[in-house]
């Protein structure tokens, strides 16, 4: 990564001509930058999977591999293709220009490379690096790192994919009231610390965090990518977020505040996944009458004092031995047929 | 010829920008690599290897241009696209005039590089 405070860039100089080896090296030296090279395309690949650089100034003519290839290659590796290549050949002919550039090429400059281009093309080359390493560092942030990657893989589209999924909605009891009752610095001191044990524990099995909104979260086990054993994921992830809340109201008691209770549901099943907003704002979600579901048995949490409710199709999946307690069949608004509901007990409590 | 051995500009501006101690070094370079250069054309020429002879004259027409020696570049440049054909028609011409006009850039750089 670029060191954003005074400029300085890991380059990477690849050509098999030791005097155009050593005159670019010395050009960009002269700039500042740290300058490494290499002899040939493979070298380069291999220096450039060992060691993390910001640019790559790339000769065509070479023995061995030649650039046209390593293009092809960097496109390929994940961990190479966001890295930028600078062209610097004297190769006749404008299709190799071209080649090049529709290889994924930023820019080409030809040699003997003027000391002045040179320079405005790698200023110019670094900073679209900068901007994209801060897009990504942002992604990040506001994504999981699951949907980053499967942003950055497939791209962006509206619309979704059939997924066979576990949705979980969790959410704090008589959260208006704590509110309430508290500033609200402490509401949000609160809420994130909330947030910081939660994520970590759906992260830890594999789920996705798709939305929060005040005290309520929604987390998907097996999209964007498929993940065996949904089913078991989700319940322990729940079991582990019971437990993190018991941690966290020991320390809450001793510092005399109310104690937090959380209530999750759990329902399993076909959905869509996808991005659904607009071109301009949206969100990975899941969207089905099993995610419909899972938020019920999430509100009904409440009214049958349990704090895990799963439905049937999340129980038949378990292969982890959990200690049970089916409840019968609840009727679920908006759907015709009862669905088997069953109480998840958390270790520790009695059965 | 009309092409002057070493264009001054070029070989001026190179000592500019990159400092003409560098320069030095980078001639000095150049005249270490260049007669292997020579030698391997010589050798694709004889084997008919025709990816490295113009693999070959293209790394030398790269070079030259960088000192302003366009004239030797041009000459590389047209071996670099015309082929071990016209050279073999020639019965070799195109390699010797080569071989001269490095002569006389390989003298004129030395000099050049420490005026």
């Amino acid at each position: 990564m670029p060191d954003a405070g005074n400029g300085i860039a890991r380059l990477l100089v690849v050509d098999d001509n030791k005097v155009n080896r050593l005159l670019l090296t010395r050009n960009l030296d002269l700039m500042g930058h740290r300058v490494s090279a290499a002899e040939n395309g493979r070298l380069a690949l291999d220096t450039m999977r060992r060691d993390a650089f910001d640019l790559v100034l790339l000769d065509i003519e070479m023995p061995e591999m030649d650039g046209f290839q390593v293009l092809e290659q960097i496109r390929a590796d994940l961990s190479l293709r966001d890295v930028p290549v600078i062209v610097t050949s004297s190769l006749e002919g404008l299709d190799n220009v071209v080649r090049c550039i529709e290889l994924g090429a930023e820019d080409y400059l030809t040699k003997p490379v003027n000391a002045v281009l040179l320079k405005a093309r790698v200023r110019a080359s670094l900073e679209k690096k900068r901007l994209r390493d801060q897009q990504k560092a942002l992604m990040r942030r506001f994504a999981t790192p699951e949907v980053a990657q499967d942003l950055q893989q497939s791209g962006f589209a509206l619309g979704g994919k059939r997924v066979r999924a576990t949705v979980m909605f969790s959410d704090i009891r008589g959260f208006t009231s704590i509110a309430e009752s508290q500033p609200p610095e402490e509401t949000i001191e609160l809420l994130n610390t909330y947030y910081t044990l939660m994520f970590d524990a759906i992260g830890e099995h594999g789920g996705i965090v798709s939305h929060i909104a005040g005290d309520g979260l929604m987390a998907i086990f097996g999209a964007p990518l498929p993940l065996p054993g949904h089913c078991d994921a989700a319940v322990r992830t729940a079991l582990d977020m019971i437990e993190m809340m018991m941690l966290f109201n020991v320390e809450r008691s001793a510092a005399g505040k109310p104690e937090i209770r959380i209530g999750i549901g759990i329902a399993s099943g076909d959905m869509v996944a996808g991005y659904a907003g607009t071109n301009e704002r949206a969100t990975y979600t899941c969207i089905g009458d099993t995610v419909n579901l899972a938020s019920r048995l999430e509100a009904h949490t409440k009214t049958a004092q349990r704090e895990i409710l799963i439905d049937d199709a999340t129980r038949a999946a378990l292969h982890d031995t959990v200690a049970l307690e089916a409840l019968g069949p609840l009727t679920v608004r908006g759907k015709t047929q009862s669905v088997d509901i069953f109480a998840v007990q958390p270790a520790g409590t009695a059965s | 010829m009309t092409q002057p051995t070493i264009d001054l500009a070029a070989f001026g501006e190179l000592q500019s920008t990159a400092g003409a101690e560098f320069v030095c070094e980078l001639v000095d370079t150049f005249l270490v690599e260049a007669p292997l250069m020579l030698d391997e054309l010589r050798l694709a020429y004889a084997s008919g290897n025709a990816d490295t002879f113009r693999r070959t004259a293209h790394s030398l027409k790269s070079n030259s241009n960088t000192f302003g020696a366009l004239a030797l570049g041009k000459l590389a440049k047209d071996l670099e696209l015309g082929g071990m054909t016209p050279v073999r028609e020639a019965n070799g011409a195109p390699l010797d005039e080569l071989e001269l006009e490095y002569a006389r850039v390989a003298k004129a750089l030395g000099e050049l590089a420490r005026a």
